[in-house]
């Protein structure tokens, strides 16, 4: 059921991130003021993209699943958090030592980017808590989803928010994200994306496929116990 | 809806005046946490934004007392079953839950403001307070609304307690950001507003997009 093109998106998946990977090391040029250290852009910012995107995406997911009542559609926005929640541990540990590396310190509170994601992150982590102290698993969907839309509206007011609250001392990462990263940095950042956004799907695609399969498998044991029941 | 809603806030607030259960315990709360501030601060006196951090950060966390006990006395005597087979909109109920919040939440800054004047804070209160009642209302009534939905979030979970301060809290640091700048400028020695119109801005805004996302999905939950 939702395996369907998943070997064919692995293949792509693998050579775009190894493309991004060549490209990274051998392509892009050496950033003038700080280096090779640099390079940890093109994995944090790309993941950073993803790990948002996938939360929003869980979102409209969950809306899905409250609007058609269909709970594959909670199992599809629970799969997409979980993902993200992934990449966001990997966000903030690079996000970290590109700190430690750049300006001296594994964490600083003006950059409103990192922290408004740390407070993102955190909240998010509270959906495994609350998805699993709920028993009834119809009940549990809907609790989830409606966690998953409360926390993908939160996402962009409190981006907003820490913008806002913070001083504008390091708006370098942003401007670079935006049209003033020179022409080869800017392919190699764009591959990099695109290679993180397909290992996003295909991780999606197996973490679904595993789910549903395990499900399958559950359900078939339940049957034969209840014919060895009935025979016995 | 208006009647159910307004029939639903009468028991409840008739509850808190008979019970005195939520009020009080979330006023003495916060004047423990001044005395807490006190003593980790080492500081007779604050002003400015440390001022600003601990009387918000004090005022969030009683909030939090408040929304973990919004749904209690329903849950430990089985009111909650009586409530949902009422022939009630859930938006009704939201709507109520969150205003008696709401209420609670003045009730507790009206002593709570007043005792941190008192208490810590270095400069009076006394020329600022068409301002600040305005941003704490502001502040409340977003509070509330998500107070309420967390609340209700949270009832069916088995460890209600733990879930209701991890979702909380991080849902109200905008709240918190807002509100602290834009008291700030207030709790300083040479008073004066700063940026106030861009603080009140972004408390409306919170408490637009909340208030609508809260009534939306309400109905989802407390259902069967």
């Amino acid at each position: 059921m939702y395996s369907k093109g998943l070997k064919p998106l692995s293949v792509a998946t693998v050579v775009t991130l190894a493309t991004a990977m060549a490209l990274v090391f051998f392509y892009a040029p050496l950033d003038a003021d700080q280096g090779f250290v640099q390079k940890i852009f093109y994995v944090h910012v790309p993941m950073a993209i993803v790990a948002l995107c996938g939360f929003v995406a869980g979102g409209v997911m969950a809306i899905r699943h409250l609007r058609s009542g269909d709970r594959s559609w909670d199992m599809r926005s629970y799969v997409a958090i979980h993902i993200s929640i992934i990449l966001g541990v990997g966000v903030l540990v690079t996000g970290s030592i590109w700190a430690k590396a750049s300006w001296g310190h594994w964490w600083v509170w003006d950059e409103p980017v990192l922290v408004s994601f740390l407070v993102v992150f955190l909240l998010y982590c509270v959906y495994y808590p609350l998805r699993f102290s709920i028993e009834d698993p119809e009940r549990q969907a809907r609790y989830s989803s409606v966690f998953a839309i409360v926390a993908g509206a939160f996402v962009p007011l409190n981006f907003a928010a820490v913008r806002l609250a913070e001083s504008y001392t390091h708006p370098r990462v942003l401007s670079q994200t935006g049209g003033s990263l020179p022409g080869d940095m800017r392919l190699t950042f764009l591959v990099s994306l695109l290679a993180m956004a397909l290992l996003f799907v295909t991780l999606w695609k197996l973490e679904l496929t595993a789910k549903h399969a395990s499900m399958q498998l559950k359900r078939l044991r339940r049957k034969l116990a209840e014919r060895e029941a009935v025979t016995a | 809806m208006i009647r159910a809603t307004r029939a639903i806030l009468r028991k409840d607030l008739l509850l808190e005046l008979r019970t005195k259960e939520s009020v009080p315990a979330m006023t003495l709360f916060t004047l423990t946490v001044y005395v807490l501030f006190h003593f980790g601060l080492d500081r007779d006196s604050l002003d400015g934004e440390l001022a600003a951090g601990v009387l918000w950060v004090t005022l969030l966390l009683a909030a939090v007392i408040g929304v973990t006990r919004l749904f209690a006395t329903e849950r430990e005597q089985g009111g909650i079953d009586a409530l949902l087979l009422a022939p009630v909109d859930r938006t009704a109920l939201f709507l109520a839950k969150a205003s008696a919040l709401f209420l609670f939440l003045v009730a507790v800054e009206l002593v709570a403001v007043p005792a941190f004047g008192l208490l810590l804070l270095g400069p009076g209160l006394g020329g600022t307070l068409p301002e600040l009642v305005a941003i704490l209302l502001l502040a409340n009534l977003g509070v509330a609304s998500v107070g309420a939905l967390v609340a209700a979030l949270a009832a069916e979970t088995r460890a209600r307690e733990l879930i209701v301060p991890l979702l909380l809290l991080p849902l109200l640091v905008p709240l918190l950001i807002a509100g602290a700048q834009a008291t700030e400028p207030f709790l300083r020695q040479d008073q004066g507003p700063e940026d106030l119109d861009r603080w009140l801005a972004l408390l409306t805004l919170y408490d637009v997009v909340f208030v609508l996302v809260s009534v939306a999905v309400f109905d989802y939950l407390l259902e069967d």
